[in-house]
């Protein structure tokens, strides 16, 4: 390729060079964290899981900066950050029901929507707005690179560990990540949305389902649950008719635990555990929410209610398989468009760029 | 209590299952936990398939991936492993870990001395005469539970539990003993405190400082060593591994 034949203002960085970029936070928004995948392999020290609650919709963001699905994003429960580019642009992708607008110093906006990558030159910034249902993701070029701690960047302030110096994001915080590739002059699109599925939770019985009599089980999947306020990334608190356990009673001595869990301490209250739940519980587990459905949690709020369907371990995996053929399929609605007046469409053309573009997504 | 029941395997969701070797805190328990754990390390074939594990009282926890794995032939690898994995007595590290039991490091020894009909030098005496072993590792990232506690402080949790328990408290409450890592919300009765950090991320290959199946002996230090103690473990290169072989810092 020709460097000749890209538009001003473009360039191209040396292949294999990373290049590294700076945003400030100029705005922490609220319930706003660092997460990626979480982090596998220290449970038997005490250290949660943390990480997305909803890694589909993580790997969406990421998936429209030609990010690996697992790289470190900001998780948005209630109202979203701002981010100013410093001294390279940078690459944004949002995900969920949620936009912001690319403002330049002068203030002038323009509205940017999820599921499309933005560059934010220099200078200027995305104003991310609140979530307007459930959980949102933003993405940004090459990932948020905080140091792993634990092998993850995932934050778990409660014990100072990930994130951005092991707490909560803060007003004039510097965070990196790689430079736009200049050698992608084109944003992508997801032509269709990664819809949030809703309704009814799937759930495996167990692992203590012998502390509830059979009229207990039933009435657990019969009646709808509603969801109460004490609900955070530890756990979702639900509210009905309680549920009785048997004569083996309300408390065992403390085992594992996974997110989706459901515990039902002595006052027949279940709650399901999510992804930054302590390692461990002395709560009897009436059932544990299927993998598949775990991102469904994520979503549903205070005042929702809904239902626990019973599923074994055979359609738990054909569910997870459904789940993951579907984001397959979400993928192949991404496509490259040409932001108005952005670059020289000839040349863009001409020097056979486009095609290359979603190389790399697939890793 | 029924030692010889069989390991029980019980789901947890569809990303991890839970074989369970019995229902209450227990050494011969204990011990098993400990052999299935020993030989989950040793069997290639289910470690390369399984993601961690979590060892309990009486329980472990092993995770999975199940977009990879299929869960039901996991399961039954696992429970015959355990019908087969015996009993472990525990061969973890003997760790001797400093503890200031003076004025505001033990705000609760009084009323516990009084609540046992002990003298407070007799409290300190038990603890630091006692043998602890680490039983699991929950709660809080690094937090041990611990048995060994001498039946005579054996104890319930507090009423009000503290909104603030300061980090490094030794702590008892219902049989047990335990150490706080972190700050926080908490119902045992504190006796005392350690300068050495219990968790520290730094420590990259073993942030912990104990693990299940570790032996701890309390080692009473007086104020001014806790403060020196507590200056030397906030550097980064600070030498855990001397500090905790120190049996006597009188």
């Amino acid at each position: 390729m020709s460097k000749s034949r890209l538009g001003p203002g473009q360039h191209i960085s040396n292949k294999g060079l990373v290049v590294s970029a700076t945003f400030e936070i100029t705005n922490p928004g609220i319930a706003v964290s660092i997460q990626d995948f979480g982090r596998i392999g220290y449970r038997n020290i005490g250290v949660p899981l943390s990480g997305a609650l909803d890694i589909y919709l993580l790997s969406a963001a990421n998936t429209l900066v030609n990010n690996p699905v697992d790289s470190a994003g900001f998780e948005i429960r209630w109202s979203g950050p701002t981010l100013k580019a410093e001294n390279k642009p940078i690459r944004v992708a949002l995900a969920g029901d949620i936009t912001a607008w690319l403002t330049d110093p002068q203030g002038i906006r323009t509205q940017v929507d999820s599921f499309q990558s933005v560059l934010v030159p220099p200078g200027q910034s995305l104003v991310i707005d609140s979530v307007k249902s459930g959980v949102a993701y933003a993405a940004v070029s090459g990932g948020i690179l905080v140091p792993k701690q634990l092998k993850s960047r995932s934050s778990y302030p409660k014990a100072k560990i990930g994130g951005y110096r092991g707490l909560a994001l803060s007003s004039g915080d510097t965070l990196s990540c790689q430079e736009a590739a200049a050698e992608i002059p084109t944003e992508l699109k997801a032509t269709k949305k990664w819809l949030n599925d809703s309704g009814d939770v799937r759930v495996i019985l167990g692992p203590q389902e012998d502390h509830f009599a059979p009229e207990s089980i039933d009435h657990f999947f019969s009646q709808p649950w509603t969801i109460s306020r004490q609900t955070d990334r530890m756990g979702m608190r639900l509210e009905g008719p309680p549920i009785a356990h048997n004569e083996q009673g309300a408390d065992i001595i403390s085992d594992g635990v996974i997110s989706g869990a459901i515990q039902v301490p002595a006052n027949g209250q279940p709650i399901i555990l999510l992804a930054d739940c302590q390692t461990s519980g002395g709560y009897p587990k009436i059932a544990t929410v299927i993998s598949a459905d775990l991102s469904k949690l994520a979503h549903k709020k205070p005042g929702d209610t809904f239902r626990f369907q019973k599923v074994n371990h055979q359609e738990a995996k054909e569910a997870l398989k459904q789940k993951n053929q579907l984001f397959e399929t979400w993928k192949q609605s991404i496509q490259a468009f040409l932001p108005p007046g952005s670059i020289d469409v000839d040349a863009l053309y001409n020097s056979n760029l486009v095609s290359g573009v979603l190389s790399g997504s697939e890793e | 209590m029924n030692n010889l029941q069989q390991p029980r395997l019980l789901a947890l969701g569809d990303g991890a299952w839970t074989i369970e070797f019995g229902s209450s805190i227990d050494p011969v328990i204990h011990s098993r936990v400990l052999g299935f754990c020993n030989a989950l390390q040793k069997s290639t074939d289910i470690a390369e398939k399984i993601l961690e594990y979590l060892p309990s009282f009486r329980s472990v926890s092993v995770y999975y991936d199940p977009a990879k794995v299929d869960g039901i032939m996991l399961g039954s690898e696992l429970l015959n492993l355990a019908q087969n994995s015996g009993n472990q007595i525990s061969e973890g590290r003997k760790l001797y870990i400093p503890v200031c039991f003076e004025d505001e490091f033990g705000p609760d020894l009084n009323e516990v001395a009084q609540l046992k009909n002990l003298e407070v030098g007799e409290v300190i005496n038990l603890m630091t005469s006692s043998i602890f072993s680490v039983y699991m590792i929950g709660f809080l990232p690094g937090f041990p539970y611990l048995g060994g506690l001498p039946d005579s402080l054996n104890i319930p949790r507090l009423a009000n539990p503290r909104l603030k328990v300061p980090a490094g408290s030794i702590a008892i409450a219902a049989g047990m003993c335990a150490v706080y890592p972190w700050e926080s919300p908490g119902g045992w009765r504190l006796l005392g405190q350690t300068p050495v950090p219990l968790f520290d991320v730094n420590h990259s290959d073993q942030p912990a400082l104990v693990a299940a199946g570790d032996q701890i002996h309390w080692c009473p230090i007086n104020k001014a060593r806790y403060d020196e103690l507590r200056i030397e473990c906030q550097r980064a290169d600070w030498d855990r591994d001397s500090i905790l072989a120190i049996k006597d810092w009188s």
